[in-house]
């Protein structure tokens, strides 16, 4: 890991109304890092992964990624930016009225001189990547399971071979087993693609098992980013409760069986 | 990535992304960036190489991705089954786990068993369409009765009736239609009246066209348009409604509950079709004369009084019982299949779509269809 950030931001504001989200908000992400933003509901983490992912512009301050300013530029270079990043969204949002594997080709579509045969066959060893099986990927988002759907859309989301990742919630609804493969399948991906990984969740195991470093949002800015064992020590309230409350307790166990 | 804008293209760094393959000795030596981006431009190189034992240096290579990763992979493969093998040196601990991992995952396509399409299977196919039909019906049938029963159940327990829902319906059913069903039938009658003028002035017989607009309005279009309408606004809001709180699990909560979907969902708005149509065809009626009368006068000279009077006393009153009769079982159509597809919605959005414009392609065809049989019907009886 470099100590290069790869996105940084500066004095971020979002605000709905008169409701402010996110207010002088830092942060800076590492190259090839593993970021984990947790906070309560409705401190904004999600809005803060579509801030940056530019799917919303905020109110004030600076987005810089791949040290360029990412709110200031033209939609070209914007355009050049977003090539560059991939986005699981929630649920997957695949396009429903195309297969899986016409999904994760959506993304390859645009790069020149790919041609389709080749192009057919990265789609299908993304897929298989994510751990789906091969016939996935001939069927339909509304025919798949939840899980499906989320190694899918991270399918789709790894197509063009980003060099960042953004992944909403990827384990939330998913069975302990289901769960824990995806953090070992975002572990992996991150180690062997050199990816780095920008991902919101509620799931301290996913912390636990994927995550370099943890931000914390919590009074409408980054209150402490650090290392899980550092997010031990602080002794902010709602931090403390956070990392020690009972089902935290039962993440660190697991992870100190494991390892 | 376009090549139209050179700008973007060199401030994005991506141009600089290629891979160069080059001789070198007894093998080759490959350097570069082997990337999604760099790869179709490399393809038409790496197929030519071949023959044997192939060494192939990547000490050189700068970066490598998944696509890149799995071109090399298919490289090994192809030369493995050509009978050679392709020695890789000089790779980087990285990107020999990435070559790993890729390799781990190349999925394996099972053998596709070729569609064969017999004749059998046309049958087959052709059968279960009649089928399908035949449990639809049926399906339609079951609504009604369910209806029926819990109507005739709500009457018995008149405290568990849901007026407020009753009158909402109404307003959206039926209210809320007053002014696409007005012009309608106003146009219709203003059609009919200029149409057949142009045709009965031919034979001197302008007089007639009275008869003509009153007969047609009040026995068929005045009814059948507004029922259209109705089921074009009416069946697909039912369908949509009902149909997002079944994909919600709504309806399932209800169940729970034990609150009976049929009267809280259906009964309300069946009977809210059955109070509102007849109210809707009565006014149809009223504009369509209007409109007849209107051009009539503009038209032909036949003033608002003595059309009224050749109305009074040429037209049998059985015209206008002919239509009403139709109204309640067009909006029991309209009702149940508008229920009756919001039941069969799934747990996605495709099939609220899908079920939404079924009910409405359904339900006018279907108050085509029983038109049809009442014009058969009375017909046969004279009336």
């Amino acid at each position: 890991m470099t100590s290069e950030p790869i996105i940084r931001l500066r004095g971020i504001r979002n605000q709905f109304g008169a409701q402010v989200v996110h207010d002088k908000l830092d942060l800076d992400v590492m190259r090839g890092e593993v970021m984990g933003v947790v906070g309560g509901s409705g401190t904004g983490k999600s809005v803060l992964l579509r801030c940056i992912a530019g799917l919303r512009p905020p109110q004030a301050g600076a987005i810089e990624i791949f040290g360029q300013d990412a709110l200031n530029c033209t939609e070209a270079e914007r355009r050049a930016i977003d090539q560059r990043m991939g986005v699981m969204f929630q649920d997957g949002a695949l396009f429903s009225s195309l297969t899986v594997r016409e999904n994760v080709e959506v993304p390859m579509r645009s790069l020149p001189g790919l041609n389709m045969r080749l192009r057919r066959e990265l789609a299908d060893l993304k897929i298989a990547m994510s751990g789906l099986p091969y016939i996935a990927g001939d069927k339909y988002p509304s025919e798949l399971s939840g899980g499906m759907r989320k190694r899918a859309g991270l399918a789709r989301a790894l197509a063009r071979d980003p060099e960042i990742v953004f992944l909403d919630e990827p384990t939330a609804g998913l069975d302990p087993i289901g769960a824990s493969a995806f953090d070992e399948l975002i572990k992996a991906l991150s180690q062997t693609l050199g990816l780095t990984v920008f991902l919101v969740t509620h799931d301290l195991d996913t912390l636990h098992a994927t995550c370099d470093r943890i931000a914390v949002l919590a009074e409408k800015r980054v209150l402490y980013t650090g290392t899980m064992a550092e997010m031990q020590r602080i002794e902010h309230p709602w931090v403390h409760e956070y990392f020690h409350g009972p089902r935290a307790r039962a993440a660190v166990e697991a992870t100190e069986r494991t390892t | 990535m376009t090549s139209t804008d050179p700008g973007f293209e060199s401030r994005t760094g991506h141009d600089a992304e290629r891979a160069r393959l080059a001789r070198a000795g007894e093998g080759w030596v490959l350097e570069g960036m082997l990337t999604l981006r760099s790869l179709s431009a490399l393809m038409p190189d790496l197929d030519r190489v071949g023959g044997g034992q192939v060494q192939l240096d990547l000490s050189g290579l700068d970066k490598l991705d998944t696509a890149g990763a799995y071109a090399l992979h298919q490289l090994q493969e192809r030369l493995a089954r050509e009978g050679g093998a392709l020695r890789i040196e000089g790779l980087s601990a990285d990107h020999a786990a990435l070559l790993e991992r890729v390799a781990q995952s190349i999925p394996e396509p099972p053998e596709e068993v070729p569609a064969q399409r017999s004749l059998t299977d046309l049958l087959e196919a052709l059968g279960r369409t009649v089928a399908s039909a035949g449990v639809f019906l049926a399906e339609i049938c079951a609504m009604l009765g369910l209806f029926i029963a819990r109507l005739v159940w709500l009457i018995r327990h008149p405290s568990e009736f849901r007026a407020t829902a009753l009158v909402h319906h109404c307003d959206q059913v039926g209210w809320k239609a007053v002014p696409i069903v007005a012009l309608m039938a106003f146009l219709i009658g203003v059609v009919l009246a200029f149409q057949g003028a142009v045709q009965l002035r031919q034979f001197g017989a302008e007089i007639f066209v009275v008869d003509l607009i009153a007969i047609s309005i009040l026995r068929e279009l005045g009814i059948l348009l507004t029922a259209i309408i109705v089921a074009g606004r009416t069946a697909s809001s039912f369908t949509a409604a009902i149909g997002s709180m079944k994909m919600r699990e709504e309806v399932d909560a209800m169940r729970t509950l034990a609150i009976d979907p049929a009267v809280v969902l259906f009964v309300p708005r069946i009977l809210a079709l059955l109070i509102t149509l007849p109210i809707l065809g009565m006014l149809a009626n009223a504009m369509g004369l209007f409109g007849g009368a209107m051009m009539s006068w503009i038209e032909l000279g036949i003033s608002p009084n003595m059309f009224m009077a050749r109305l009074l006393e040429d037209t049998s009153v059985n015209h206008v019982i002919v239509g009403f009769v139709k109204a309640p079982v067009f909006a029991l159509i309209i009702g149940v299949i508008g229920c009756h597809a919001g039941m069969q919605v799934g747990g996605n959005a495709e099939s609220l779509g899908r079920q939404t414009s079924s009910a409405v392609v359904r339900s006018i065809f279907a108050v085509i269809v029983a038109d049809a049989m009442f014009s058969v019907f009375f017909a046969m009886m004279n009336i």
